[in-house]
């Protein structure tokens, strides 16, 4: 850049010149003269215009009739494919495009082309004059006199306190939109009942899964026995109870203290359901042992337990504590320790009252 | 009464149109409001047009929507899809998510319609958005428009609100794993959230009421209160009439452009049917949301990739960049027995709290620093307010970081890099990007100034090349006329207000934070170029011309100040 002594950049490349608003400044000159457009002096190009105006509203006929045409001919019938969905689609959507977009560009070229181009200047208005508000306050201290208000408290008082109080029924009566949560995160279909363990069965049919079945290095998506069969609140059962069924090497797997049993011969469950907000964790990373939730990348290791390696979770995800049953079937043995999915305020509270 | 009625005869109308306007005049007197606006003077922008587009898009959300509920039911019941779609025949479903894909192939144009519906709700909330950067960088909040600014500000809110109860409603996979998110978000409330998640979903989730409470806030509580705000909104705007950009002719105590009638209403008229066929023409040619791809809801798939709709972007990818151990500490704390999902928390409310909460009161937070409580109807150019312009970009570049954040899955596999690092870097970003956005922008905005006082003074490059006679080359420069020129020196260049003390003859501690601030928000200025400089600047010129005819040792002199011509 040029090294100008003109007043402008000093080293710090700014100017920052005390009293600088003194100087004279430059007077405005007014909005600059109008300048002509071609179809302001040449009646043809005037004249061309028009017809250009006039073409584009010809265009929006033509698009109207598209649509029409369109909407009559093409036939959805009983079994409509993609490719006629789509064609449909397509035509409908340029039918209307070319309506629309024929008046919009006519009426703004009529507009730019046709209509008077000169600018011209309003003076702006006070947005309150004192008048004004000097008899607004004279009209308020009117009213409050005659109403009395601040002769009387007592009326004011009472009144506040009713006003005050008269909303909370609007917020009670909204006490039906739910029941109460009390335990039911807590728990989840795979709790044994009446004595008889769970079977592990596959999602979404609902077979049962033997440990033959299940090869190291393979996953099975996994929902409770009886699952399907639930008349009433299956995904709410099911968005607590899925779990996901790995079988490494069982040399590979670190059971804590207490979890030696969960698993059977390198086969282990766990709760598919994140620690973090909810999603499936339904990416199972077979060379690494690890377990991907697709939504926030919450990254879970399998070989510790499903801690938590990456990602927003902080808990690791909830074991199933599996076993076979007298018919090489894989069965939970009881329900999870603790509660699965997302934290919630009460959460460790249910965790103790499951584990006691 | 009588006397007016015989001083002027009534007017009778001559043609039948003419009869009918004054039969409707008279009784609800449309003339007055003819007067007022038939010829009220609207600058124009390009960049006015942003607010149009969110306009125009609501009144196409509101036809094609209508169209919707004529066909949709929001039952969550199961039921077995049969329906034109073939690969989903027989699978169980809800109610909700069948009338959706009915819509789609069995309704002829239904498929547009739901294409219209949800291109627009993407185009209304990106319009409100790059309004509202509009008004911020160009300073159009400040007095008196503090309060439609704060409208705006809900507006954006509503807006989303609207976009995602939408988005929910055909209860999809991809769908119902945003609400399974959201049930995380709520639970994650210390003390309520749980009975809240109860409250919302009737039970556990999903339950079945969910998307029929949606319904309703989306056909109906959401849009009236989007109406209202709209109609505060342009209510304010008449109150104080359009904001102009700065140049010859224009000041804080004149409006200029063109009347209402013809050419404005004309242009913003024909600017709707543009909206809605460049909307029809997305709709046309570009898929979006197509749920027969996603199945039906259910809580056990999920599909790789998933990402919300754009708006909502900003809160998922804060989500996404909380670490949950860091370091092998758990962010997720147990206190007393009850547990604080922070992990959850902080990302989800404190970024977006802190978004909105300076939005909403930026106007006064500047207010306060540069204590200055005029009204302003000339816009300022973003360049001539460097600080504020590095505060948007700042914020600007804070949330496009947490929006990246949301794509980071797709970030990692399109550009074949590891998500863990792309994770990595963006958490530094989010941190240093901001920072790095204010420099910059301000930066920038300084040099954009200089330019404007070069320009100012010397003219513009010709591109004509000049050979003096010994041997240097100079490129000439035109003088700009004085209406181009007005508009690069016609700012106000406002300057460091130090502390006052008050009545008591006191600086308060309050008073000296303000002056800090106001230090920090003016001491890099560029002073706007003066006639006095100009003069100056003229003086080189003519010595250059002098030069270029070449008279002896003066030649050189001339030379040296012909430099400033050079560059």
């Amino acid at each position: 850049m040029g090294n100008h002594s003109d007043g402008s950049p000093n080293h710090s490349g700014t100017v920052a010149t005390a009293g600088q608003n003194e100087v004279e400044r430059f007077q405005d000159p007014g909005i600059p003269p109008h300048r002509l457009r071609l179809a302001d002096t040449d009646p043809k190009a005037a004249k061309r215009a028009e017809r250009q105006v006039a073409l584009l509203f010809g265009i929006s006929v033509v698009g109207t009739l598209i649509f029409l045409v369109t909407y009559f001919a093409i036939d959805l019938g009983d079994d409509s494919s993609i490719a006629t969905i789509r064609l449909q689609n397509a035509l409908l959507g340029i039918g209307t495009a070319f309506a629309m977009l024929g008046i919009g560009t006519g009426i703004v070229h009529w507009a730019k082309a046709l209509m008077p181009d000169h600018e011209v200047s309003e003076e702006r208005h006070a947005i309150r004059y004192e008048e004004d508000r000097q008899a607004a306050v004279r009209i308020v201290d009117d009213i409050v006199e005659e109403t009395g208000i601040k002769r009387r408290p007592l009326i004011r008082n009472t009144l506040l306190g009713a006003v005050a109080l008269a909303p909370l029924p609007a917020i009670a009566i909204f006490g039906d939109l739910g029941p109460r949560p009390d335990d039911k995160l807590a728990h989840t279909m795979w709790a044994p009942q009446d004595g008889k363990r769970k079977r592990l069965t596959r999602d979404p049919d609902g077979t049962p899964i033997k440990a033959s079945d299940v090869t190291i290095g393979s996953a099975f998506h996994v929902i409770p026995e009886g699952l399907n069969e639930l008349q009433e609140g299956k995904l709410n059962e099911k968005a607590k109870a899925v779990v996901l069924l790995m079988r490494l090497d069982p040399a590979s797997l670190n059971p804590s203290k207490g979890r030696e049993e969960w698993g059977y011969n390198g086969i282990v469950a766990y709760s598919k359901i994140c620690t973090h907000v909810g999603c499936p964790v339904a990416l199972y990373e077979q060379q690494t042992h690890h377990l991907l939730c697709p939504c926030h990348q919450s990254t879970f290791d399998l070989t510790q337990e499903c801690k938590v390696i990456f990602g927003p979770a902080s808990r690791p995800l909830p074991q199933l504590p599996i076993a076979v049953d007298d018919e090489g079937y894989l069965v939970a043995t009881s329900d999870f320790h603790e509660p699965v999915g997302p934290s919630y305020w009460e959460r460790d509270s249910h965790e103790r009252s499951v584990n006691s | 009464m009588s006397a007016a009625s015989t001083a002027e005869p009534a007017f009778v109308a001559k043609t039948k149109t003419g009869r009918i306007t004054d039969f409707v005049d008279s009784r609800v007197g449309g003339s007055g409001i003819l007067r007022e606006f038939g010829r009220k003077v609207f600058p124009d922008h390009w960049s006015f047009m942003f607010g149009e587009v969110a306009l125009y898009s609501f009144v196409i959300l509101l036809l094609s929507g209508t169209f919707l509920t004529f066909f949709f039911d929001p039952s969550m019941a199961e039921t077995h899809y049969d329906g034109g779609y073939v690969p989903l025949k027989g699978v169980e479903m809800s109610v909700a998510y069948s009338s959706s894909l009915n819509i789609s192939f069995d309704i002829r144009g239904g498929l547009f319609m739901r294409q219209v519906h949800h291109w627009a709700a993407l185009l209304f909330v990106a319009s409100v958005a790059v309004h509202m950067l509009r008004v911020f960088f160009t300073g159009a909040f400040r007095r008196p428009r503090e309060m439609n600014w704060v409208v705006g500000c809900v507006l954006l809110i509503l807006a989303m609100a609207a976009g995602f109860t939408g988005y929910s409603l055909p209860d999809d996979l991809l769908s119902g794993n945003g609400l399974r998110i959201i049930d995380g978000v709520i639970k994650s409330i210390p003390v309520i959230g749980t009975y809240i998640s109860f409250f919302l979903f009737g039970g556990e989730f999903p339950g079945t009421a969910i998307i029929s409470r949606l319904y309703m806030l989306h056909i109906l509580l959401v849009p009236a209160l989007i109406l209202l705000m709209i109609v505060m909104h342009l209510f304010m705007v008449v109150v104080h009439k359009h904001t102009q950009y700065p140049g010859p002719g224009r000041n804080d105590n004149n409006v200029v452009g063109y009347p209402l009638g013809p050419v404005y209403a004309a242009k913003a008229g024909g600017f709707f049917f543009i909206v809605f066929g460049v909307i029809a023409l997305m709709a046309a040619f570009f898929t979006i949301n197509p749920i027969w791809n996603y199945g039906p809801y259910d809580p056990s798939p999920v599909s790789a990739g998933t990402q919300p709709d754009w708006y909502i972007g900003f809160v998922d990818g804060a989500l996404r960049l909380m670490p949950g151990n860091p370091y092998g500490w758990h962010v997720e704390q147990v206190w007393f027995g009850h547990v604080f999902t922070f992990n959850v928390l902080l990302p989800a409310l404190v970024p977006a709290g802190i978004l909105f909460t300076v939005m909403f009161t930026y106007p006064w937070i500047e207010r306060w620093i540069t204590k200055d409580d005029r009204e302003h109807h000339v816009l300022d150019r973003p360049r001539n307010a460097p600080t504020r312009t590095a505060i948007g970009v700042a914020g600007f570049v804070w949330y496009s970081v947490m929006w990246a954040a949301a794509g980071s899955d797709l970030i990692a596999t399109h550009f074949h890099v590891s998500l863990n690092d792309v994770t990595y870097w963006l958490r530094a970003l989010f941190f240093i990007g901001p920072v790095i956005g204010f420099i910059v922008a301000k930066r920038v905005a300084l040099a954009l100034q200089r330019k404007d006082r070069e320009i100012a003074l010397h003219g513009r490059e010709t591109g004509r090349i000049v050979r003096l006679p010994h041997g240097e080359f100079i490129e000439v420069h035109a003088p700009l006329d004085e209406y181009k020129r007005y508009k690069l020196v016609g700012f106000e260049s406002p300057q460091v207000l130090p502390a006052v003390p008050n009545e008591h003859g006191v600086v308060t501690r309050k008073e000296k934070r303000r002056a800090f601030l106001s230090r920090w928000f003016f001491e890099d200025r560029v002073a706007p170029a003066t006639p006095a400089e100009l003069e100056a600047a003229h003086g080189h010129g003519h010595e250059a011309v002098e030069a270029a005819h070449g008279h002896g040792h003066e030649a050189v002199e001339a030379a040296e100040g012909s430099k400033s011509l050079t560059h």
